[in-house]
């Protein structure tokens, strides 16, 4: 069990333990002492935007993350907060793909991990958010970047991040049907999740109320 | 352009059309599911040209419920029941990670004994989980053997986490704060002995099964999903771990106790349908070690849930927290306002997003691999649904 080997040796018979490759040294060299157990809860407004790069009480390694990101685009990104382990950020739709380029090849995020649409009536836009994460960086595998875009809701129009990130596909697809956001560049914004002969808005909408409630 | 090229093109026109006809009569389109007894609550569409497919449609939602939606009208505590509905027989987890995500939003400390109760909970039932879905997988590979097997291996199992919780299936055990009771009398050495006993019994799930020249034949080389492949899609879980990367949230984000378990990361380098079906079964093993050294380490007495309030709400923000589910990464983002009710709940599961190498790897397969490609993704429809 304890043996790895290097090319894969589908054709080794018999012997399963040989071609199970196991990880001691897998130890989260990421997770620093003391955030381990779990996230420490700290407040944050999620409509109040704040930059808080300033502040010296951050943590390290995220903090490093944002710095990279603030010295390539300048005042387009605006930090939202900057957690043990996650960071968000709110980018202009215009500037997103490139933003979204720049995290994969630089930054080393792979991955996204999910895609969600919130719909907030009161400000009259819709936010789309990408949790990314990094299968590929040892150090960056607890970490989740989120990058966040906000869209008119009445005009919902973003563009696609799949020419960047495959796996956001049937996220986005989702989105699309569940919150109404049209991807541009998304081969398919079309029905998936929902009944064929779906013929209201979309249901994530907060104007869509459940019968009865 | 005179009469002659005019008739020229035209004739061109239809030739193309002609052979282009002949190449779609060559393709036939099949519908797979949803009553389909070999692919769940679930259909997608496969052309074949021959016996190879082609293309690949998956048409998931079947059975969507709106889970998300729901947890918009109920206040934090009332939503436990219903998010375990998706993948019930892996209740504690789909409830893990929302209780992880509740505690940060609402400020609640679990106590120790709670975080090691949980976590035993939740080891349990992703035994339970992969059970069922290694018996889904042999039967559809035509070994009936191990169907049986391990559907009844797993009732033991299910009696050791009745005991624990009050329920076969579906737990709502682990609520934000810790669990719900404390472990029956007892518990510990009989958790012990199933834990041995099945030990036992996947040592003989390998001899009849994954050493069954037959099953080796089907999988070995099958519908590989190579390593940039896997990251490009995003996969997660053992789809993930069986191409090579060796990822486990418990291991990159350790939740709760996992920081002071010592176990390694189960993953193999050959990608193939073979490796995706046998990681599982590593899984449970290693899981096996877990489960003794969380009883081991698990303080004799203390609180097993923190006391909460009638209603509970944090101020307004948001949260991405996620545990390792029987099918990979769990994550679940919640948007609160303020209220006692989510604004915003978005359940991420690996079933959902282990769909997306369905196309990618029956595409170029043979039709007669389609079962084994499909199961070896650990795909659960009612989950990725939602």
């Amino acid at each position: 069990m304890s043996k790895s080997n290097d090319s894969p040796s589908g054709n080794n018979k018999g012997d399963l333990a040989s071609i199970v490759a196991s990880n001691n040294d897998l130890s989260p060299a990421s997770v620093k002492q003391g955030e381990t157990g779990s996230i420490s809860p700290k407040p944050s407004n999620s409509n109040a935007v704040q930059v808080k790069s300033e502040k010296t009480d951050l943590p390290q390694f995220e903090r490093g993350i944002v710095d990279g990101l603030v010295l390539k685009f300048g005042d387009s990104i605006k930090i939202i907060y900057v957690k043990p382990l996650r960071i968000k950020i709110e980018v202009p739709p215009k500037d997103i793909v490139e933003v979204a380029r720049y995290i994969r090849d630089e930054a080393g995020f792979d991955h996204a991990e999910s895609v969600s649409a919130t719909d907030y009536p009161k400000t009259g836009d819709i936010e789309v958010i990408y949790h990314l994460g990094s299968y590929t960086r040892e150090n960056l595998s607890s970490q989740i970047l989120a990058l966040s875009t906000r869209t008119d809701r009445d005009n919902a129009r973003l563009p696609s991040l799949i020419q960047v990130f495959k796996s956001v596909e049937y996220h986005e697809r989702e989105s699309f049907e569940m919150v109404g956001v049209y991807f541009d560049n998304h081969p398919r914004n079309d029905r998936f999740l929902l009944p064929e002969d779906w013929a209201d808005i979309p249901p994530l909408r907060k104007e869509f109320r459940i019968k009865g409630r | 352009m005179s009469d002659q090229e005019e008739r020229i093109s035209e004739t061109t026109r239809l030739g193309l059309e002609i052979v282009k006809e002949a190449e779609e009569d060559r393709l036939m389109t099949l519908s797979v599911g949803p009553q389909h007894p070999g692919s769940g609550h679930f259909r997608f569409t496969v052309k074949v040209d021959g016996d190879y497919i082609v293309d690949c449609d998956p048409d998931p939602g079947y059975v969507h419920r709106g889970e998300e939606k729901m947890c918009e009208y109920r206040n934090f505590i009332q939503n436990i029941p219903h998010l375990e509905r998706p993948v019930i027989h892996d209740s504690s987890n789909i409830t893990y990670s929302y209780s992880l995500a509740v505690e940060e939003l609402v400020k609640i400390d679990v106590p120790r004994r709670a975080q090691f109760i949980r976590a035993i909970a939740s080891e349990l039932n992703r035994q339970v989980y992969t059970l069922y879905w290694l018996a889904i997988y042999g039967i559809f590979l035509g070994h009936s053997t191990m169907f049986m097997w391990p559907t009844g291996d797993r009732e033991l199992i299910i009696d050791l986490l009745e005991a624990l919780t009050g329920a076969r299936v579906t737990h709502a055990y682990n609520i934000p704060g810790g669990v719900r009771n404390d472990l029956p009398y007892g518990f510990k050495d009989r958790c012990l002995r199933q834990v041995s006993y099945l030990e036992g019994r996947l040592k003989e799930y390998e001899d009849i099964f994954y050493n069954n020249p037959l099953l080796r034949q089907r999988t070995e080389g099958v519908a590989i999903l190579t390593k940039e492949d896997a990251i490009k899609l995003g996969v997660t879980g053992s789809v993930l771990r069986a191409s090579g990367v060796p990822y486990d949230i418990r291991k990159a984000e350790p939740y709760d106790i996992y920081d002071e378990i010592d176990f390694n990361v189960q993953y193999m380098k050959t990608c193939d349908s073979f490796a995706r079906a046998y990681v599982p079964l590593l899984d449970m093993r290693e899981s096996c070690h877990i489960i003794r050294q969380l009883l081991d380490k698990m303080p004799e007495s203390g609180e097993v849930r923190a006391k909460l309030q009638p209603n509970p709400k944090g101020p307004p923000g948001e949260t991405y927290r996620r545990v390792e589910s029987g099918r990979g990464a769990l994550g679940y983002y919640i948007v609160s306002d303020g209220t006692p009710r989510p604004y915003r709940v978005k359940i991420s599961v690996g079933s959902f997003r282990n769909l997306l190498a369905l196309p990618h790897l029956l595409v170029g397969s043979k039709l007669g691999d389609m079962p084994s490609v499909y199961w070896s993704l650990n795909y659960w429809p009612v989950e990725a649904d939602r």
